[in-house]
């Protein structure tokens, strides 16, 4: 894949450079303040909020455990209407499947739809090296693209970069010069370059939101008509999902469309929501001349009999990160797989190891704002601890935190010696009181100390004084 | 209710314990005023809550022990801090599973525990009398009160009976502060940079005090107004409402 090096394991160093860059907070504050504002208002009109992610989430329960049972299903109903369903079990066998229908068909340029699960299996990279053209219909995808960067979020991939960015990035890479820097122009100059490749595309590749089972439907949720461009245009269509997108009806769906509007942009509901049934028939007027639908596994059955299967039920809407203290300072790169923010810092440790992405379910202050937030309600916080426990008995928690609490255990059980060791910190810290009555700099919180005062602690303890009798 | 006077142990916690005493003098202090007999059991330390968030749960259970047995002969549990009676309330019940009996301890324990304006506002119907403080202050809702106990109208509708007090609010009260425990030193230039939000939206409120339910926050956030150099005073909120503000803060 293009852009900078994708992986988990560089989160410190990656956060780092994010955190030294100034134009990336201008763009996450204005995103951040943006979308929250905008969920916070569509929920005062949602009373039945709650109601709705019980429900959500027992139907997701409720079909991953009758996964194999709803795939099938959903198989057979996506042949009857025409289309053609594939079974991957590895991001390579997917990607494989999808070059192989492309070269099948002499296809040179692909236009794709923004899908996560296409950037999970290295869609993009597995095009590139086919020597087939990829076409990213998406506005941000289109920017990322351009930029030769990687999705930082995963309903608006270009997140990252300011509306000043992006026009100075049109400027250099669209043929027409730039009209003005409002979003108007922008978007009417990425139309003016996307337009006639639409036509000229001999593949459109699209993820999808929901695959319906009952139906074999495959439903896709989007604001700015590129879905149907993409797959109503070329001959071919090509769906790549994962299997945990399945719900059993059309009514189930509609639950999720309430919930993934409000939650992802906190609009009430998106410009587009379109339901694919299979190709063009006899006597329809336009539509792709095959279908063909790819569904992902790449570990998801193994998530399943787990305590990751929760993460499952997620529908991919963006309010975890919206709503993290973390991602609003580091934005998405720094998590270094396809998905960021807490669903990321969960999903990816189980999509890559515990060992690669051993920074992410740490760097979290288990505030439970995810959580709070998540419509299907992912435990994002308890399982990031669940993720650090198995971290600690596998031996890969880092030597420095082991000894810590293990001095600190040791300490904590045995309470007359915790009351020599307090007395004795306390005496031990004031001798690095400063003249603000404060401390600015101690050994061994360096981290600490190097942005922050550390509070005057005592003088003594306070069990010490009340045992002496100061009420 | 018996008719006596409730035998309130005070949670003091590690933090107030060592770094801020007034905390837990101010917490005594409102505890008996509500109406309850003071108890601080001899054998406390900590919650457990640095071992558990590291995913050291044989570490955290050993301590979670320990308080179940020194606090269970009490009729409540009061800690100044939604983080520690959180803790209590909500997560030992997952470093005892599979434990019928220890459950059950557990879950007695987890009942009569209650964060500190939980415990004086809706368990003991009180309200502050005769305590005056002529400042204007912002208050930042500590995320594991707010979130796992639900701490947010208490501090409010008990701050609101002190004379001359003015509550201005604070953007983005509900966002963390970038505590997080041993997050902070872990990530100390991500926690770093949450906290400098934070501060900016401190400074907005034009406040001279900012109070919170939970002193690691408040460390935090005051640690970083005074190394920015803002003349904002940190408190816990019981200090306030005991009427004991005095000097620079925390």
């Amino acid at each position: 894949m293009s852009g900078p090096a994708a992986t988990p394991a560089a989160f410190r160093e990656q956060a780092a450079a994010a955190l030294a860059r100034p134009q990336l907070k201008v763009a996450l504050d204005r995103a951040t303040a943006l979308l929250q504002g905008r969920r916070r208002e569509v929920m005062a009109d949602y009373p039945e909020f709650q109601a709705a992610r019980d429900a959500a989430a027992r139907i997701k329960d409720h079909t991953l455990e009758n996964l194999d049972h709803y795939a099938a299903e959903f198989a057979a109903a996506a042949e009857a209407s025409g289309a053609k369903v594939h079974w991957a079990e590895t991001p390579e066998e997917a990607t494989r499947i999808v070059v192989e229908i492309c070269k099948a068909r002499g296809a040179k340029s692909a236009t794709r739809v923004k899908s996560m699960l296409g950037e999970e299996i290295g869609l993009p990279a597995a095009l590139a090296a086919a020597g087939i053209e990829r076409v990213e219909t998406d506005l941000a995808e289109h920017i990322i693209q351009l930029a030769d960067e990687r999705p930082s979020h995963i309903v608006i991939p270009a997140l990252h970069k300011t509306q000043e960015e992006v026009a100075d990035l049109f400027q250099a890479k669209h043929a027409r010069p730039r009209a003005s820097d409002e979003v108007e122009a922008l978007v009417e100059s990425a139309r003016h370059e996307l337009r006639p490749k639409y036509v000229a595309a001999d593949v459109g590749i699209s993820g999808a939101n929901f695959l319906i089972a009952e139906t074999g439907s495959v439903a896709t949720v989007t604001n700015e008509g590129n879905a149907e461009l993409t797959t109503a245009l070329p001959p071919c269509h090509i769906v790549t999902v994962g299997v945990e997108k399945l719900v059993p009806t059309m009514e189930h769906a509609a639950v999720f469309l309430r919930l993934l509007a409000r939650s992802a942009l906190g609009s009430e509901f998106t410009q587009y929501v379109t339901f694919f049934n299979g190709p063009k028939r006899a006597g329809d007027r336009d539509g792709p001349e095959e279908m063909h639908i790819v569904l992902v596994d790449n570990r998801r059955t193994d998530m399943l009999g787990g305590d990751m299967r929760e993460m499952l039920r997620c529908i991919r809407c963006g309010a975890c990160m919206n709503h993290c203290p973390v991602y609003s300072v580091i934005g998405g790169h720094p998590y270094g797989g396809t998905y960021p923010g807490p669903m990321g810092s969960v999903l990816t440790p189980a999509l890559t190891s515990l060992e690669e992405a051993g920074d992410l379910p740490n760097a979290c202050t288990l505030n439970g704002r995810c959580q709070e937030v998540c419509p299907v309600k992912i435990p994002l916080t308890d399982m990031m601890r669940a993720m650090r426990e198995r971290q600690w008995r596998q031996g890969l928690t880092k030597a420095r935190s082991r000894w810590a609490i293990r001095a600190w255990a040791a300490l904590a059980r045995r309470p007359l010696i915790y009351r020599l060791a307090t007395r004795a910190a306390v005496i031990g810290m004031r001798r690095f009181l400063a003249s603000n009555g404060r401390i600015r700099n101690l050994p061994l919180a360096g981290g600490w100390t190097a942005s922050r005062d550390m509070t005057a602690p005592g003088p003594r303890t306070f069990m010490s004084e009340w045992k002496r009798g100061r009420r | 209710m018996p008719d006596r006077k409730p035998d309130v142990a005070l949670f003091v916690t590690c933090l107030a314990d060592v770094m801020r005493p007034n905390v837990a003098f101010a917490a005594a202090r409102l505890i008996e005023a509500a109406g309850a007999v003071v108890h601080v059991p001899d054998a406390q330390t900590c919650c457990g809550q640095p071992g558990f968030n590291a995913g050291a749960d044989a570490a955290a259970r050993a301590i979670a022990e320990r308080v179940i047995e020194a606090f269970l002969p009490y009729d409540y549990v009061v800690a100044p801090s939604g983080s520690c009676a959180g803790m209590i309330k909500t997560h030992y019940a997952a470093l005892f599973a599979g434990e019928p009996d220890w459950l059950l301890k557990q879950e007695e324990l987890a009942a009569k525990t209650f964060e500190l304006t939980q415990f004086l506002h809706g368990v003991m119907n009180w309200r502050p009398e005769g305590v005056s403080l002529k400042a204007t202050a912002t208050y930042h809702d500590s995320c594991s009160g707010l979130r796992e106990l639900g701490v947010k109208a208490e501090p409010r509708a008990l701050l609101a009976g002190i004379d001359g007090l003015e509550l201005r609010p604070l953007a983005g009260e509900e966002a963390c502060c970038g505590f997080g425990g041993a997050f902070c030193v872990k990530y100390p230039d991500i926690s770093g940079a949450i906290v400098a939000d934070k501060a900016r939206a401190i400074r907005a409120t034009g406040a001279d005090i900012l109070l919170a339910g939970d002193l690691g926050c408040l460390m935090n956030m005051a640690g970083k107004l005074s190394r920015d150099g803002t003349p904002v005073r940190c408190f816990h909120v019981a200090e306030a409402l005991a009427g004991m503000i005095e000097g620079d803060g925390i």
